[in-house]
């Protein structure tokens, strides 16, 4: 997991409990408290959901909430904006695929 | 569940806080909403000093102006709700609606509001600017000073304005490497203590260039570059000067927009308010609207910094206490004229000039539109 450890200004990395979420499958760490996000850039992933129209991978853009572009589908629920959404341990991410189905819906 | 207060807040930025604090100070009962699950809006992203006269915080880091603003919110008791989104306005009084905590609907009566809602990054369309790791400058700053998590190895950053060069240089700080700063200008934009931080750190300056395109990978789940080129004095790309530019991130640094959503709902009055934004909230002296008890102040009532965000959320906060009438009018002009000479202080120099001029504008036009409904 790759992680600024110490920062030349901010100091060392806050120790922070550690939960665990699954993102298509597959288990990572995460820092309590922070938003998905982050937890899946520390991990490698930088896809967060296919494009509708043109289905191309896209990714996360503004990183506050704005832009809804890091959208997935979390515990079954699509267009959970993953940079304002924080990590919750046994959470369920989902790579969206265009604007996502809720669970049950064909 | 409904809520009376006598002044909401929405938005815990710079802007919002210091209003909260200003209003509160008088004697308002004041709410203070955000979305997010910490206050403090930009701040906490902002781990440079900031510039200007010892009264202006220079040499304090945002980090630690939001420190302080939160410390003094508490102090005065100002209840502050996170994960509130505000997402509607009703007219006729009829309230804000919120959600809490994504579940939870309420609506709050107040007798003011002050609208602190902050601002979005301008994306930047070229071949290629989907694709993921092309990125805000701003978002950029938010994952490595407050998530502490990289976003890339090297980072290409587009656009030399104050927020492209502190994002560059706070990426060295943070261990990444910078492939460059491009900049479609003949000269680096921003504060010389800025630019100088990055020449002197050995960053690559590419000024009168543009970005062709952002490269993918083999699977388009990123980049590996950008290919750019130099422009001519119409800013045109100029042929055989493409090159490319190794790099797994690509910073977008071309400005900020501001977030009028509810200001829009509330009907308020819109101008082009040139630098400060394309749309802006029309607005007089203390920061209010063309509707009468709803305040604008920060990014959103026009695209500056926080220091003048925090100034700006002062008058609006006192204003909201005096029309309350928790203060009389001398004591509110003597508090507002004090903001108001501190604000102009902000608002000098090569780039302070100009947006002295533009909010000017705005506070014009809002004193035509004034005069031409009868709201004298
Ligand atoms: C990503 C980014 C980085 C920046 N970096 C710098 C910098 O390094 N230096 C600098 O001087 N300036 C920077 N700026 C410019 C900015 O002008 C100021 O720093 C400052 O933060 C603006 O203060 P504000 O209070 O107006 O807005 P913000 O600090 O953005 O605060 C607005 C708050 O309102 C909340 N909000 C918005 N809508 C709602 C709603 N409907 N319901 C509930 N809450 C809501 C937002 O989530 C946010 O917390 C940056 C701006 C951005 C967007």
């Amino acid at each position: 997991m790759s992680r600024i450890e110490n920062h030349i200004i901010l100091g060392e990395l806050e120790e922070k409990k550690e939960v665990w979420i699954t993102v298509d499958g597959k288990k990572i760490p995460a820092r309590e408290g922070e938003p998905i996000l982050s937890a899946l850039l520390a991990n490698g992933i930088k896809v967060q959901n296919i494009s509708a129209k043109k289905h191309e991978p896209r990714g996360y853009f503004c990183g506050i909430g704005r832009c809804t572009n890091c959208v997935m589908t979390v515990n079954g629920d699509p267009n959970v904006r993953t940079c304002v959404t924080l990590v919750e341990d046994g959470m369920v991410v989902e790579t969206q695929d265009g604007l996502g189905k809720w669970e049950g819906q064909e | 569940m409904n809520k009376d207060v006598e002044i909401l807040v929405i938005g815990a930025g710079p802007a919002g806080l210091s209003a909260a604090i200003e209003a509160a100070r008088y004697g308002a009962d004041v709410l203070v909403v955000d979305e997010n699950d910490k206050p403090g809006g930009q701040l906490f992203k902002q781990i440079h000093k900031f510039f200007g006269s010892r009264r202006h915080q220079a040499g304090v880091r945002g980090i630690d102006i939001g420190t302080e603003l939160l410390n003094e919110v508490q102090e005065l008791g100002v209840e502050v709700m996170l994960n509130t989104v505000a997402y509607g306005i009703y007219p006729n009084d009829e309230g804000v609606a919120l959600c809490v905590d994504g579940e939870t609907g309420m609506i709050v009566h107040p007798q003011k509001i002050i609208m602190a809602t902050g601002a979005s990054e301008n994306p930047l369309a070229f071949p290629g600017w989907t694709l993921p790791g092309v990125v805000g400058a701003g978002a950029i700053q938010t994952m490595i000073n407050v998530h502490r998590v990289p976003v890339g190895k090297r980072v290409l950053m587009i656009g030399s304005g104050n927020v492209g060069l502190i994002v560059t240089y706070q990426l060295l700080q943070s261990g990444a490497e910078v492939a460059g700063i491009l900049e479609a200008a003949p000269a680096l934009g921003g504060y010389g203590v800025h630019s100088a931080k990055v020449r002197r750190a050995g960053v690559p300056i590419y000024t009168g260039h543009t970005i062709l395109e952002a490269v993918p990978n083999e699977d388009l789940s990123g980049i590996k570059g950008a290919i750019i080129a130099k422009v001519d004095e119409r800013f045109q790309p100029i042929k055989g000067t493409e090159q490319f530019i190794e790099a797994d991130c690509i910073g977008i640094a071309v400005g900020l927009t501001p977030d009028i959503a509810l200001p829009s709902m509330a009907r308020v009055g819109f101008t082009n308010g040139g630098r400060l934004g394309t749309q802006v909230p029309l607005h007089d002296r203390n920061m209010m609207t063309t509707k009468d008890g709803i305040y604008v102040a920060g990014d959103s009532s026009g695209v500056e910094e926080a220091s003048t965000a925090i100034e700006e959320g002062k008058l609006a906060g006192i204003a909201a206490a005096e029309a309350l009438g928790k203060m009389d009018a001398e004591a509110a002009a003597g508090a507002k004229a004090k903001v108001w000479e501190s604000m102009n202080q902000l608002r000098t120099g090569p780039f302070g000039d100009g947006r002295a001029q533009a909010k000017e504008e705005i506070i014009r036009k809002m004193d035509e539109w004034k005069v031409e409904n009868n709201a004298c």
